[in-house]
């Protein structure tokens, strides 16, 4: 099993998950976060005072499933998130030791 | 009505010249019951437009400047005043500042209201009655002392702010207002002050005082724990947009009310409010875009508010021209106060209520000096019982010297003034938040709650 995490652009977020539908792909956990990577921030003046904004707001998004769907997945998220400019994320696979569905007890594969 | 009035009145006169003059005495008081039912219904609703500015208006336009864990507390230091004031101004205040007493404070005979009824008091406004004069003036009070609080935000503590508020009505803004406004006080044009003065409806008593102490209190208290360090983004610009909004719908019953009844004047002063507004966003907006690059929505609220406070002295004495011109170079001078000038000086004026408030006010009280006129406002007689020439452009260059001067006593009285009662306050219970409290926020240190809770 792998755990895939995406972090995209959250205007990019309604075409990933469209196009995650279109493989087949029916579970997912969405978070709003904050960060940055090379990405730097942006400037904002209030009244005269200027901040730089580091933290920008980004879309996580968690997907479990069996190894052998993980490529497919990513490049499907890839593909849909892109816009060619910094700033458009990164995604992780990272591997699963153990699922558990609550609600009748079934583990690893079975549970996804 | 009109009509109904117009006809009584004839069917008077013709009466009268049949030696009737039960009639004519009839017709008279009917004519007065009118005109006091006409101007009392504006007055009322005026009053509840005051009391809007303070809360929400106030409280949501500085509360959504603030940083998310001071939203609450900053919204109290407004709405503790709808209380506070109106008790101080019950017991003792509203007699301090317009009971008759010499030329810089009032006496004690209205202590209590006592003599304070539905009889109008005609040195102040013979066609309202006298409660109505009495609650109209009280909402100056509750949000005169509210708008300091822009200056203290995030960083003082609720007991603190209390004790200091209470003594700066008692030691600031009654005199003030007495003297500007109370029967027989220095600056009173139109009761024979030594000093004559024109604020209309608060450039003085209310804008300089509350602007100045604020400076002295952001001074006094030291800038915020990280303060040009750290981020401090206003955490809702939504909620201040709001607020801002309110303030301009409310100030209409702040300056329009402030002719004390529903005629001519009200409407000039209406439209002269409208018009400052206009040229505050208008000037801020155009100030910030060429020096920025970018019109901000905070820019355009703020330059509404600053328009507002340069012509509240101005609204019942300008055309409309001049009022929108008043309006501009506010907009234009206040963003270059906060923008430019507080950034030199440095000192943390949280929500700019001296950049705003302060300079916008003495501004509009020189400006009402050159421009008002008796085209708009003749309650002031020459010796021959003639509309007197009001300002510069009346011919009255004096005038100027005048406004200066009374805005020079505002600023004296509120610096000297507020540095006392924020010395008093400091000693009896402290006045700056401990830095936990100031880290964790006013809204969970001084009042146990949140504005926001994610988990409810």
């Amino acid at each position: 099993m792998k755990k895939i995490e995406a972090i995209i652009q959250p205007f990019k977020l309604e075409d990933v998950k469209e196009a995650l539908k279109q493989i087949g792909v029916d579970g997912m956990t969405i978070t709003e976060v904050r960060g940055h990577g090379r990405q730097k921030g942006h400037k904002e003046v209030y009244r005269g005072q200027e901040y730089q904004v580091d933290l920008l707001p980004k879309a996580k998004i968690e997907i479990f499933c069996r190894a052998e769907r993980a490529a497919e997945i990513v490049s499907t998220i890839a593909a849909a998130a892109r816009t060619g400019k910094i700033g458009d994320g990164k995604i992780f696979v990272l591997a699963v030791e153990e699922a558990l569905r609550i609600r009748n007890d079934d583990r690893g594969v079975d549970a996804l | 009505m009109k009509y109904t009035l117009s006809l009584i009145l004839t069917t008077a006169a013709t009466a009268a010249a049949e030696e009737l003059p039960e009639a004519v005495k009839a017709a008279q008081a009917a004519a007065d019951a009118a005109q006091i039912s006409a101007d009392n219904a504006w007055m009322l609703a005026s009053c509840a437009l005051v009391l809007l500015m303070t809360g929400p208006g106030l409280a949501l336009f500085y509360g959504g400047l603030v940083r998310r864990k001071n939203v609450l507390g900053t919204m109290m230091h407004s709405f503790i005043l709808m209380a506070l004031a109106t008790v101080l101004w019950a017991v003792v205040g509203y007699s301090l500042a317009f009971g008759e007493g010499n030329a810089v404070i009032g006496g004690f005979q209205y202590l209590f209201l006592r003599g304070v009824g539905m009889e109008p008091n005609a040195d102040y406004a013979a066609t309202l009655p006298h409660l109505t004069f009495m609650a109209f003036q009280m909402m100056f009070a509750i949000i005169t002392p509210a708008l300091i609080s822009g200056a203290y935000a995030e960083r003082i503590k609720f007991s603190g702010m209390v004790v200091y508020t209470t003594l700066w009505l008692l030691i600031v803004y009654f005199p003030m207002a007495h003297m500007v406004w109370g029967k027989g006080g220095l600056f009173n044009a139109f009761s024979g002050g030594k000093i004559p003065c024109f604020d209309f409806a608060g450039g003085t008593v209310v804008h300089i005082t509350s602007g100045v102490s604020a400076l002295i209190a952001a001074l006094y208290l030291k800038p915020r724990a990280g303060y040009l360090q750290e981020p401090m983004r206003p955490h809702s610009l939504v909620l201040s947009f709001a607020g801002a909004c309110l303030l301009w719908f409310g100030w209409f019953g702040f300056n329009a009310g402030s002719a004390l009844g529903a005629g001519p004047l009200a409407a000039s002063a209406f439209v002269a409010t409208h018009f400052g507004a206009a040229g505050g966003v208008a000037g801020w907006l155009a100030a910030e875009w060429l020096r920025t690059g970018k019109p901000s929505v905070l820019g355009g609220i703020s330059g509404c508010v600053a328009g507002l406070v340069a012509i509240t002295p101005a609204s019942g004495f300008v055309l409309p021209m001049p009022a929108l011109l008043i309006g501009l170079l506010a907009g234009v001078f206040c963003y270059a106060m906060v923008a430019v000038v507080k950034m030199r000086l440095g000192y943390d004026d949280s929500l700019d209520a001296f950049g705003v408030h302060g300079a916008g006010g003495t501004l509009g009280a020189l400006l009402t000096g050159v421009f008002a006129t008796k085209a708009v406002n003749n309650a002031l007689k020459d010796s021959a019982g003639n509309p007197a020439p009001l300002g510069l452009v009346d011919g009255n260059a004096a005038q100027i010297v005048n406004q200066g001067l009374g805005a020079l006593m505002a600023i004296v009285l509120a610096a000297a003034g507020s540095f006392i009662c924020l010395k008093i306050a400091d000693l009896a219970c402290g006045l700056r938040a401990a830095p936990e409290h100031e880290t964790d926020g006013l809204d969970l240190s001084m009042h146990g709650e949140e504005g926001y809770s994610f988990e409810a």
